[in-house]
């Protein structure tokens, strides 16, 4: 099969416009006819749900949680980015798409990114009527803050909790739709397959978590909004559940999986503690705003920290070295994650890292309490304010702007950051790949889609802080309600979709299978000790730096461990029943699977770029060397069972953007 | 530090349930609670006993769904923070702990320390929306709405619905929960349109759902690992009454 991304014709800046005047619509009384299954209600899950249900679709829209409020969207922290250009600072449509672009390195789609841009203000519009409380500015109007990768301010936020307030928001708005009935909820449920009849997918194999019932449901199509796979690291900032079950039983049914090595590690979380640990905790980006990161720049210094001899205040400032303010004078502390994270990787690799296990750097707000404090005294006109008092105000604001982030990190480590440094380091945190879709988000599963963090479209090699809540929201609000049209107007005669084919009968029947295999299985080994396994396996050998040798070795200890997972893994309890090992057990096995197609796809890639650094590849400065010759493409996989993945190329061409060494120094 | 853990464990919600004696050994200070449980359940599943089943997530604080009752308080001894978030420094060598479900009618256990909060949703359902469709919005600076309220209706909406109010409520009452939704948009010009109508049905069903009175009595505030000020409530009296006299309804 060749990929057809199905782009328009036309420039640019016109094929959204021309695209939303063509494409086909379906009339409002066969919009009651046809049913539509959403997985995930996260950002793209639940405003794509809410505004299906507006147009008149019925949709059912599943969540393994036990409220759709509870998906991962909502711990998103820093803000959400668009071009409204409310500051006055020259931003448009086109610099939010360039930013985008070069953030990603060169290795997303233009089209894509450009209709992402271009409904970026529309979120915004649509999130305050629903009542999201952004941050305002004294004179009533909506404030922004900065973030990496850019010169502009264009990230609205509501404190530190962004992604809590639109969630929030989209979820209201599903719920207004499950009180009118044209949305019905499945709380703690999870997809275990695809169905795909004469071709196109008509339904899903769900399980109720709290009963063990297996069900079937049907729909004229599927939407996967089931967000990213970071979980195969076992430790990322994702929350437990993640899960790439759905997705990767998409691609099992012929769904390609695109770039699936391009990953992000997140540069500011909080350092891992020990051996015990279950998750890893986000510092948001936006700290980076006001935050100075540095470490040591003697050894000695470095080495007293790690024993505990000397604490950061005990460094003078000329012994500091702020090495992303050196290496990127015009970012500075706001350099790209991907970029961010190598720097600190970089630092503790030579020896500077400061904490007892040597994986950390300091993040430091006294200059930012300083600088604050000053400017509220002269706003509060005490001219003869001492430096206590100054002090004291910077606090006051810090607290204002991120308290909730600095109540977190005092939770977590006991450590107050208003009065000693923050200590941080890179973690897992999104994933760029994912399933490949069109322009209208089709999978390429005739009628299966995927939205937000689920697919590969619109991030490339690595997305800019703010991006993530923006794609979700754009995905479900303002893109698949237009390009789901496009598929739909063919099945206004189609009537309801029978769930007695039989391939629901082959679909539910492997379902039974594998979880009576799960049941039965004589092992003696937890659910999590292979998960720890497979991630400590991703994180050294297709983490934030790869090499030929180490993806060969992984490929193998994972075939490895999957083969020891099938005849060593425990699941207690019973099948009919809330059993949480038992679905731990399944979303591990499809792990297993997925961490080998990644280390394929990054052995693949001879070059890095953005998230995916290979070693052999960088510039003399320890920079990510492109070879944009061979590998501006997307690298696209499609399942063949037993035998090796086949990997299809998507070539992408760039008309409006010229590519470069991208660089911010 | 090595602790002893009494566990509520109810195999449905049907069943009786029991409180259960497990050792937790070598459990150190950096350990979040819930990890502390994790590191318990693998030795359960080890010694082939099922493993205690408790809601969780994020385990960042945000995201609600983790709960438990711990040694008599909602989310554990500290004040504004959530279970997920309590780590074992606030314990020392030799506690018992006393873990148990959020106790509530309106909230019936699924398995041991899980409940079912499904009435919070049907809350929501009822009223905890603005009518707005997708597309039908004005420009996002078209209506300024002074920074002291957004702020206020910000704080309102931190609530992260896990239900610790109801659990440490004598009466089981869900105003606080409720009073957080009405308030946000109370205070919001989007709000206004729907206002009477929405507090009415927020707090029909409230008390269709079988949650039960308030009598101010503040546990709920005091405990909310969010710190949602009992203000929320006066407001949502005030809004409730307001709305009797002038619903049209």
């Amino acid at each position: 099969m060749t990929l057809n991304s199905k782009i328009p014709n036309g420039p640019l800046d016109k094929k959204w416009t021309d695209y939303k005047d063509h494409v086909r619509l379906v009339n409002p009384a066969n919009k009651r006819n046809i049913d539509v299954i959403i997985i995930g209600t996260g950002l793209a899950g639940a405003s794509a749900a809410a505004t299906l249900a507006e147009m008149g679709y019925n949709v059912k829209a599943f969540c393994f949680q036990d409220s759709p409020r509870r998906a991962h969207s909502i711990a998103a922290q820093g803000g959400i980015n668009a071009a409204k250009n409310y500051k006055n600072d020259g931003d448009s449509t086109f610099r939010l798409f360039y930013d985008t672009i070069k953030g990603g390195d060169y290795r997303a789609r233009e089209a894509n990114v450009h209709r992402l841009a271009e409904v970026s203000a529309n979120i915004i519009d649509q999130c305050v009527a629903q009542g999201v409380p952004f941050a305002r500015e004294y004179g009533g109007l909506l404030d922004n803050r900065s973030f990496g990768g850019v010169q502009v301010q264009r990230t609205f936020y509501a404190a530190g909790q962004t992604g809590q307030q639109l969630l929030l928001g989209a979820y209201s708005a599903m719920n207004r739709q499950i009180a009118s009935g044209k949305v019905t909820m499945y709380n703690r449920h999870e997809m275990l397959d695809l169905v795909i009849v004469d071709g196109k997918a008509r339904g899903i194999i769900a399980k109720n978590l709290v009963s063990g019932e297996i069900e079937r449901h049907s729909g004229h199509a599927v939407l996967l909004a089931s967000g990213g796979y970071g979980n195969v690291f076992f430790l990322s900032t994702n929350a437990m559940g993640s899960n790439v079950t759905a997705a990767w039983k998409a691609h099992k049914k012929g769904a390609y999986f695109a770039n699936p090595c391009f990953t992000q590690i997140h540069p500011t979380c909080i350092p891992v503690s020990g051996d015990h640990q279950s998750k890893l905790t986000l510092m948001s980006e936006s700290l980076r705003n006001d935050g100075r990161i540095w470490v040591p720049a003697k050894m000695e210094d470095a080495e007293a920290l790690r024993q505990g001899a000397k604490k950061a205040i005990d460094i003078p400032e000329e012994d500091r070295d702020y090495y992303l303010e050196r290496r990127y004078p015009s970012f500075g502390n706001l350099v790209p994650r991907d970029v961010a994270s190598r720097a600190a990787k970089e630092r503790c690799d030579a020896g500077f890292g400061v904490n007892k296990t040597g994986e950390a750097v300091f993040l430091d707000y006294a200059a930012a309490i300083q600088r604050y404090g000053k400017a509220e005294a002269h706003r509060k006109n005490l001219h003869d304010a001492d430096a206590a008092k100054i002090t004291e105000l910077g606090k006051a604001v810090v607290k204002e702007k991120y308290g909730n982030l600095f109540d977190m990190y005092m939770q977590i480590t006991g450590d107050n950051p208003y009065e000693t440094p923050m200590k941080i380091y890179p973690a897992v945190h999104y994933t760029m790949g994912g399933l490949w879709v069109d322009y209208n988000l089709m999978t390429t599963i005739d009628g299966c889609y995927a939205l937000g963090e689920a697919n590969f479209s619109d991030h490339g090699a690595n997305r800019l802080g703010a991006s993530a809540l923006m794609q979700g929201l754009a995905d479900g609000y303002f893109v698949i309600p237009y390009t789901i049209g496009e598929y739909l107007a063919d099945d206004i005669r189609t009537g309801a979709i029978s769930t007695d084919h039989e391939a629901f009968d082959e679909a539910e029947n492997k379902v039974r299978e594998r979880i009576q295999f799960f049941m039965n299985n004589q092992g003696s080994k937890s659910v999590d000790s292979f998960h720890k396994r497979l991630g400590k396996i991703m994180w050294e050998k297709c983490g934030m730096a790869r090499n030929e040798q180490g993806l060969k070795e992984a490929i193998e200890e994972i075939q490895a461990l999957r083969e020891e997972f099938w005849k060593e893994v425990k699941v207690p309890g019973k099948a009919d029943e809330f059993n949480p090992e038992l679905d731990k057990a399944g979303r591990v096995a499809d792990f297993l699977e997925l961490g080998e197609l990644m280390c394929r796809d990054a052995l693949n890639r001879n070059e890095s770029c953005g998230g995916h650094f290979r070693e052999e590849y960088q510039t003399e400065e320890g920079e990510a060397l492109r070879n944009d010759k061979d590998y501006a493409y997307v690298a696209a996989w499609e399942y063949l069972g037993e035998s090796a993945p086949v990997l299809h190329k998507e070539e992408l061409n760039f008309e409006n953007v010229k590519l470069t060494q991208r660089s911010y120094k | 530090m090595n602790l002893t853990l009494k566990v509520w464990r109810q195999s449905n919600a049907n069943a009786e349930g029991n409180f259960e004696t497990y050792d937790a050994k070598d459990i150190s200070d950096d350990m979040s609670f819930l990890e502390m449980l994790d590191v318990v359940n693998e030795q359960l599943i080890e010694k082939g006993i099922e493993p205690v089943a408790f809601d969780h997530d994020c385990r960042e604080g945000i995201c609600g769904m983790c709960s438990l009752f711990i040694n008599g308080r909602a989310h554990g001894p500290l004040h504004g923070v959530t279970t997920c978030q309590l780590h074992m420094r606030s314990f020392k060598d030799g506690d018992e702990i006393v873990i148990e479900p959020w106790r509530a009618n309106a909230f019936p256990i699924i398995k041991d320390l899980v409940v079912d909060r499904s009435a919070f949703d049907r809350i929501q359902h009822a009223g905890g929306y603005i009518s707005v469709n997708t597309g039908a919005a004005q420009d996002a600076n078209a209506i300024p709405v002074p920074k002291q309220n957004a702020d206020e209706a910000f704080e309102a909406a931190t609530c992260i619905g896990c239900g610790a109010c109801v659990a440490a409520c004598k009466n089981s009452s869900a105003m606080l929960f409720v009073g957080a939704k009405v308030s946000q948009y109370a205070l919001l010009p989007q709000g206004q349109p729907e206002r009477e109508k929405r507090v009415l049905a927020m707090v029909n069903e409230m008390d269709a759902e079988g949650f039960g009175a308030c009598t101010n009595t503040g546990a709920c505030s005091a405990e909310c690992p969010k710190e949602i000020p009992l203000s929320v409530i006066s407001r949502l009296n005030r809004e409730y009454i307001r709305a009797s006299l002038l619903s049209k309804d």
